[in-house]
């Protein structure tokens, strides 16, 4: 059984990273090699490769091509790896603490028509995003929002916003009332139960509703493209713009920017994965 | 002036449930009050209206001379132990304990003490740095019963906490609370729908049924003189054994009797010949030479003592009693007639 497991896991490992391991040896070879009819695929000095051979010349130029703006862009790469970030975190958090504190209403209190609402914050999901574009594109002119860094955290918030809400419910539903009726009669106010009992119990939930709201917000690529052309560019929407360059496609500089693109979600998705299973699996298991 | 007074209090949930009817109940300071009564009898409402963890929707709740109708629950208090213990997965057991005490500015050393204090009391000293789901069901509910303690609250409020214990650990903890109660005096609530417990605890038992006190009374009255024929079933393991039939004039004196029988059991209450449902603990039927025949259905041995069911021409009686007998037997039943009581069968109260 053990060895079975992995005869699974090992193929599909590998059938997994190989589009990174791609990009990680694109990353590191010239615009030549990048295009090169032959594949190489072993990172060398430049003395051991021959034409023709699986070695390629390794070099670290196009990470630091990064940091030079790229013909016909008015900023280097890493500004808009910023406006990813600061779009990506801001959104995710405003959504987590909109989506919790609207959740615990909705798990504890009495709301006339609770399972109306409920419904209407889940179809708001029913549409595909794209579909709205163009009606938000000219609402967001009226408030000056395109080409703003606040409009796509609001785009972004207001598209996770019925996610984080549905998730946290379910977090908070499974959390006993006992914890917070003990804090009540131990003299505790129903909003200091709420911070030293509700919220502690659902961190998990949070760092899971976290994880699916960066990356939606990370990837997102219709709304950035149609809502922006100069200042809120985010990191998808700018490598799709530099193809079709009088220079011919810049692949390593593509590579290398997207794998530091990638890595960052990776590793925080590596970190919480404890608590993405127990997420995943939450309600299943009596404690 | 009582310490508790629970005046018309009314609890009706907005599906129409009417959980609490209207209970009136007043409690003196250093009473253990118990609330006795099959699930769904409002007793546990009761008590969450007391703490305030249910608003009440009539009457009225005074606590220590101050209406706390509608006070939320950290402006009365009240210790509250749960059923399922409900302690604070994530803290230690210490931290459990100090928790009600750190948000009203007591001091470190003063919670370090009060800690020192109730954990000596309750024998948990060594489980302080302990997680809940660390300890056993006992165990945790101990913590529970040592964090409500640790404030000295007006008034205790338990909700069934040795429901969900083992055997051994609930007589434990059950002496533990009556030694509490016995030398520090304290004021308590507590629910159960266990009458053994309720016995061994209370001062005085409330006993409830549909949202309705059914009796007031000490564990020895509830017991000895059931006010209806609920509380007479209910209290006591088995219950009390009823039988309908009528009281008529026999001769000089008055019998009970029932229809198609000549068995007559003497009546000694000054009462009008009536319609009555005649009422005798088991205890208080035992085997004789002479009396009411009959022959052993079921014979339940219990170690002490067993109940016998037997089949008599005035119906099936369950006796007590430290003799064995086979099934089938034939035997006669004698009654102790100074514990005979009576109940109107159509309003089920006692007639005398």
């Amino acid at each position: 059984m053990k060895y079975l497991r992995w005869l699974v896991i090992i193929p599909y490992f590998c059938l997994a990273t190989l589009p990174l391991c791609w990009l990680f040896l694109t990353s590191l070879k010239t615009q030549e090699a990048a295009i090169s009819p032959t594949a190489s695929l072993i990172p060398s000095t430049a003395e051991n490769t021959a034409p023709g051979s699986l070695s390629f010349s390794a070099t670290l130029d196009a990470y630091r091509k990064l940091a030079t703006p790229h013909t016909g862009k008015a900023h280097a790469f890493f500004h808009y790896l910023f406006n990813s970030v600061i779009i990506g975190l801001l959104s995710t958090l405003t959504s987590v603490v909109l989506g919790t504190g609207c959740a615990y209403g909705f798990s504890r209190f009495r709301i006339a028509g609770a399972r109306d609402w409920l419904f209407f914050i889940l179809s708001t999901r029913f549409l595909p995003p794209l579909a709205v574009v163009v009606p938000v594109l000219m609402m967001y002119r009226v408030f000056n929002l395109p080409n703003t860094h606040l409009g796509l955290i609001l785009l972004y918030t207001a598209f996770n916003l019925s996610l984080a809400v549905w998730l946290m419910k379910g977090f908070i539903d499974e959390i006993p009332r006992a914890y917070e009726e003990a804090a009540l009669v131990d003299g505790y106010s129903p909003l200091q139960a709420f911070y030293k009992i509700i919220l502690p119990h659902s961190a998990t939930g949070m760092a899971v509703t976290a994880v699916f709201c960066l990356i939606s917000a990370w990837n997102e690529y219709g709304f950035a493209l149609a809502l922006n052309n100069a200042e809120a560019v985010t990191v998808p929407v700018y490598f799709a713009g530099l193809q079709g360059n009088i220079q011919g496609i810049p692949w390593p500089k593509i590579a290398a920017g997207v794998l530091i693109f990638v890595v960052p979600i990776a590793i925080f998705t590596v970190l919480v994965r404890n608590h993405l299973l127990r997420g995943v699996t939450f309600g299943t298991i009596k404690q | 002036m009582p310490f508790l007074e629970l005046q018309n209090l009314q609890k009706t949930y907005p599906d129409g449930t009417r959980a609490v009817r209207g209970i009136d109940l007043r409690v003196d300071k250093g009473e253990f009050i118990v609330l006795l009564g099959p699930s769904g009898c409002g007793k546990t409402t009761t008590l969450r209206m007391i703490a305030g963890l249910e608003d009440p929707t009539g009457g009225r709740i005074t606590l220590d001379n101050q209406n706390v109708t509608h006070l939320p629950p950290s402006q009365r208090d009240v210790g509250f132990v749960f059923q399922f213990y409900a302690l604070y997965p994530h803290m230690t057991v210490q931290k459990n304990i100090a928790f009600p005490l750190e948000n009203i500015g007591t001091s470190p050393s003063e919670i370090e003490a009060a800690i020192d204090r109730v954990a000596r009391a309750l024998s948990i000293k060594t489980l302080l740095d302990q997680y809940p789901r660390q300890l056993s069901g006992g165990d945790q509910q101990r913590v529970s019963l040592a964090r409500a303690m640790v404030r000295t609250p007006d008034i205790y409020l338990m909700d069934e906490p040795l429901g969900t214990l083992d055997a051994e650990h609930r007589l434990e903890l059950r002496a533990f609370i009556r030694r509490q109660q016995l030398s520090l005096s304290i004021t308590a609530i507590y629910v159960t729908h266990d009458q053994e417990e309720a016995m061994s605890l209370a001062d005085r038992i409330v006993v409830m049924d549909g949202g309705k006190i059914r009796q007031i009374g000490s564990p020895s009255e509830i017991y000895t003189h059931p006010a209806d024929l609920f509380v007479a079933n209910f209290v006591g393991s088995p219950g009390m054994n009823l039988l309908s039939g009528q009281i008529v004039q026999n001769g000089d004196n008055l019998t009970f009797t029932r229809p198609d029988t000549d068995i007559h059991i003497p009546i000694r209450a000054n009462i009008a010949p009536a319609q009555v449902v005649f009422g005798m603990r088991p205890e208080f039927i035992r085997p004789a030479n002479r009396g009411i025949p009959g022959k052993v259905i079921l014979s339940e041995y219990l170690g002490s003592h067993g109940y016998v069911h037997v089949d008599t021409p005035i119906g099936e009686l369950v006796m007590r009693s430290t003799d064995r007998f086979a099934t089938g037997e034939k035997i006669h039943l004698h009654m102790n007639e100074t514990h005979i009581r009576l109940f109107d069968p159509d309003t089920e109260t006692a007639l005398v």
